[in-house]
């Protein structure tokens, strides 16, 4: 299966400046870990280090999220979009 | 000297002032790290060239641990994550509180504290880190809290000259000890008060929120702490402590410094109380004692008169190695004040800074 992963502009940089890349995998885990291997500084900064999404990073897999429940078993179908964005978490300074 | 670097970690990213003239004038570099968080900085001068960590927080990406090998001109981060819990841990580092580089005999040893509560050792400059497992499997560490800001290992004490024998200290577990290179870990606690706890369990084994502990090189037997209300001193390498306090504004604060080359001599920024996290009177003054806390002096030559309401962090004093010497803070309202006589006058190098977390100085040329 192969998706796009959509980027934020803060997270641009460490993709050679592209605004989406194409990972490979039929769940988000897979895909992720695809990612991992091709770009891992992007992939870090989406998951730590067991594997769970960021607390702040929102994905969507074909606009649907993928906040609740186990994401990373999230089935990801040939040609989805996977969306990132930073959560809306303002209030600080 | 040839050299001098102040690194000024804040809320909002890092910056960096050098001086040329024997630190009487400062010259402030661009802001790096925008709107990121630098907790924990640190100059590694066992090498050449030197190498300097930030410990950042991206915010909603995560925490990095990032290295310069050209004084901050370029960072480096590793491919693989120089810093993480083991797959399995349940437990991801959240931030880097404290990058502690080991003593000359160990150059390529590197220390890191983590939140949560955790130790990281590097035996390779920094390039990668291992978690001391020892710390992490402590049976007390289901019990330890965290302090209000986090859980955190946000001091390591190597000793100067034995590597086995380590110190850390954390927020609100207190102090602990390993003699044995991190196999197994000791309460180093014994006399310290959790004021917040109640009245006939306020000197537990552990669970102190000791904000900061100091020591000089060529007395490691001796520490002081400033605890959440209380100034300790040990004696005996943290068998046991004291109090000093007496003599101070306030027993409460988060800095705690140690001269460089005079063991008797310490220096601390008392804060009014917990719930008053400014300074004493509203008056920003350093605090100085020259007899191992028998006394304390206030020194305020140079520092602002009128009312002031900036706190100084746990990270956010420093002294440097030169003779007399420097002593540096930084404050919860942006500006950095340095001192080239051992505190007795004060000049302001920086301000308009976001609040100043971690300050690190080191002679690089």
């Amino acid at each position: 299966m192969t998706s796009r992963l959509l980027l934020p502009a803060a997270l641009r940089r460490y993709a050679g400046d592209r605004a989406e890349v194409e990972i490979h995998g039929g769940t988000l885990g897979a895909a992720l870990d695809d990612l991992a291997e091709l770009l891992p500084q992007l992939e870090r900064r989406l998951r730590d280090e067991q594997g769970q999404l960021r607390p702040h990073v929102l994905m969507f897999v074909d606009g649907v999220s993928v906040r609740s429940g186990a994401p990373m078993e999230t089935r990801v179908a040939d040609g989805a979009e996977i969306f990132v964005a930073p959560a809306v978490s303002g209030g600080d300074d | 000297m040839g050299l001098a670097i102040l690194l000024i970690g804040t809320r909002k990213g890092l910056m960096l002032a050098r001086s040329t003239d024997d630190r009487r004038t400062w010259a402030t570099s661009d802001f790096q790290f925008l709107n990121q968080e630098v907790y924990s900085v640190a100059i590694d001068t066992r090498h050449d060239p030197p190498r300097i960590f930030a410990g950042v927080g991206t915010g909603h990406w995560g925490p990095l641990l990032t290295y310069s090998d050209d004084l901050g001109r370029s960072w480096t981060e590793p491919e693989e994550p120089p810093i993480g819990f083991p797959q399995g841990s349940d437990a991801a580092v959240a931030r880097v509180w404290q990058v502690q580089p080991a003593p000359d005999g160990q150059p390529d040893v590197v220390y890191a504290g983590v939140e949560p509560h955790a130790l990281f050792r590097s035996d390779d400059r920094g390039e990668s880190f291992a978690l001391v497992e020892g710390l992490w499997q402590h049976p007390h560490r289901p019990s330890w809290m965290p302090g209000g800001g986090g859980a955190c290992l946000h001091t390591v004490l190597p000793h100067p000259t034995d590597p086995d024998d380590v110190m850390v200290v954390m927020s609100a577990a207190g102090v602990y000890h390993t003699r044995d290179g991190g196999v197994s870990w000791e309460p180093a606690n014994r006399g310290i008060q959790a004021k917040f706890l109640p009245e006939d369990q306020r000197f537990p084994e552990f669970g102190q929120c000791v904000h900061k502990v100091a020591f000089h090189p060529d007395r490691p037997q001796r520490l002081f702490a400033q605890n959440h209300f209380g100034v300790y001193r040990s004696e005996d390498r943290g068998g046991s402590w004291v109090p000093i306090e007496s003599g101070l504004p306030s027993n409460f604060g988060f800095a705690l410094v140690a001269h460089p080359h005079r063991p008797d001599v310490l220096y601390n920024f008392p804060l009014q109380a917990d719930a008053e996290r400014f300074p004493p009177e509203a008056k920003l003054r350093v605090y100085r004692t020259e007899d191992a806390g028998a006394n304390w002096e206030p020194l305020s030559k140079g520092l602002p008169t009128d009312a002031y309401y900036g706190a100084v962090l746990r990270d956010a004093m420093v002294a440097d190695s030169r003779d007399p010497a420097g002593v540096y803070f930084g404050t919860r309202i942006g500006e950095v004040y340095a001192s080239r006589d051992e505190g007795d006058t004060w000049s302001l190098i920086a301000e308009h800074l976001p609040d100043v977390l971690s300050l690190r100085v080191a002679e690089v040329a």
